[in-house]
């Protein structure tokens, strides 16, 4: 049963091999798709190109799903799998601000690292700028601690919050992303053409 | 034969096809590591290990740093930090095959290449401080925590892609 590091089926030498190997997929996939060009990425914003949002969301779906399924099938257990923690204020400022560098900079740390694989320079110096704000985070930490530690709520899943079963919300966040996919089709034919 | 190279790099994979591909590897990391993908991590580990080398006593004084040194173990040696060398040496390998390794800036016509990499640095800064305050990036906190239902993941994805749309408009002549 998994996860398989932490329950010691694969031995935790293993780890970093692993993890390069994964980073290679991700990074693979990410390139293939279309993440190393900001202009691309972008595009969902002003609706010339929604590619990044239907990658996004297809991947969303897709491990969420998957992971129901293993869940069932009791291939895993959940017990040993990190839940990202919800900090309602942290989530919302720090995904504002995050919200900003993506407008201005075309990238999100992810795709960055991506570009800065296949030599683009902008993405070198977004990712120069990104250690900058971490440690301008890290050295006034003192400043943004209120931030980063208010409204705690633990654990907590979408679909406890709702009060509805994870297969439920599951469901309907799959409706929700082929509604989506389907109106950013309608969108994208009425833009004007933006070539890069 | 230059135009049939530019054409090429221009091709990318079905746009769902990659992300059921995305979907699987982050499936795939949950069922191996127990964890999410990320990419942010490896920025803070690597701002760790060299504040910690330049100035280990201020490191070890301070309230965030402090919370990723410890004796036995170097900051770099992280899970993140290895993932992200495979994603470096994936993106590589794809741009190779694809034709679209050059070293370049890409900005709209319009604005100078100057322009692009002032706005590049400062939205770097931004992501940076911003990843840190909410634990986690677009694919640390965003797809990571959304794949497992993370309250948090959500409001955090709602609050990226929110905000960008909100702020598109006053940033338009940038990209369009």
């Amino acid at each position: 049963m998994g996860p398989l590091i932490p329950m010691e089926i694969i031995p935790g030498q293993w780890n970093n091999v692993i993890a390069v190997l994964i980073g290679m997929a991700f990074g693979i996939i990410m390139e293939g798709s279309g993440f190393s060009s900001s202009r691309k990425i972008v595009g969902l914003f002003y609706g010339y190109d929604f590619t990044v949002l239907r990658v996004f969301f297809t991947a969303t779906v897709t491990a969420a799903i998957g992971i129901l399924y293993f869940d069932f099938m009791g291939w895993v257990d959940m017990s040993m799998i990190y839940i990202h923690p919800t900090y309602v204020t942290a989530a919302i400022v720090g995904g504002t601000l995050m919200g900003l560098g993506f407008i201005t900079g075309g990238y999100c740390p992810g795709t960055s690292l991506v570009a800065v694989g296949i030599g683009k320079i902008d993405a070198i110096v977004f990712t120069g700028g990104m250690l900058i704000g971490i440690f301008i985070f890290s050295e006034a930490f003192s400043l943004f601690e209120g931030v980063y530690n208010g409204n705690f709520l633990g654990r907590v899943t979408i679909s406890d919050f709702f009060g509805i079963s994870p297969t439920m919300f599951v469901f309907l966040f799959t409706i929700a992303a082929v509604m989506i996919f389907y109106i950013t089709t309608l969108i994208r034919r009425r833009v004007k053409e933006v070539n890069y | 034969m230059n135009s049939n190279n530019s054409d090429r790099s221009k091709l990318y994979f079905n746009p769902y096809f990659g992300g059921v591909m995305l979907g699987l590897i982050l499936l795939a990391t949950f069922y191996i590591s127990g964890r999410g993908l990320g990419a942010s991590g490896a920025a803070k580990s690597t701002v760790v290990a060299a504040v910690d080398r330049v100035a280990p006593e201020h490191a070890e004084e301070s309230a965030y740093y402090s919370k990723f040194i410890s004796d036995d173990n170097h900051p770099m040696n992280n899970w993140l930090v290895f993932e992200v060398i495979g994603v470096l040496a994936g993106a590589f390998l794809m741009g190779g095959l694809a034709g679209r390794l050059k070293f370049k800036t890409e900005h709209n016509p319009k604005i100078s290449t100057r322009r692009r990499l002032i706005f590049a640095a400062l939205g770097g800064v931004f992501f940076g401080l911003g990843s840190q305050i909410a634990r986690g990036c677009t694919s640390g906190a965003a797809l990571s925590g959304a794949a497992v239902l993370s309250l948090g993941g959500f409001i955090t994805m709602l609050a990226i892609f929110g905000s960008a749309y909100l702020f598109a408009y006053f940033f338009r002549k940038l990209w369009i």
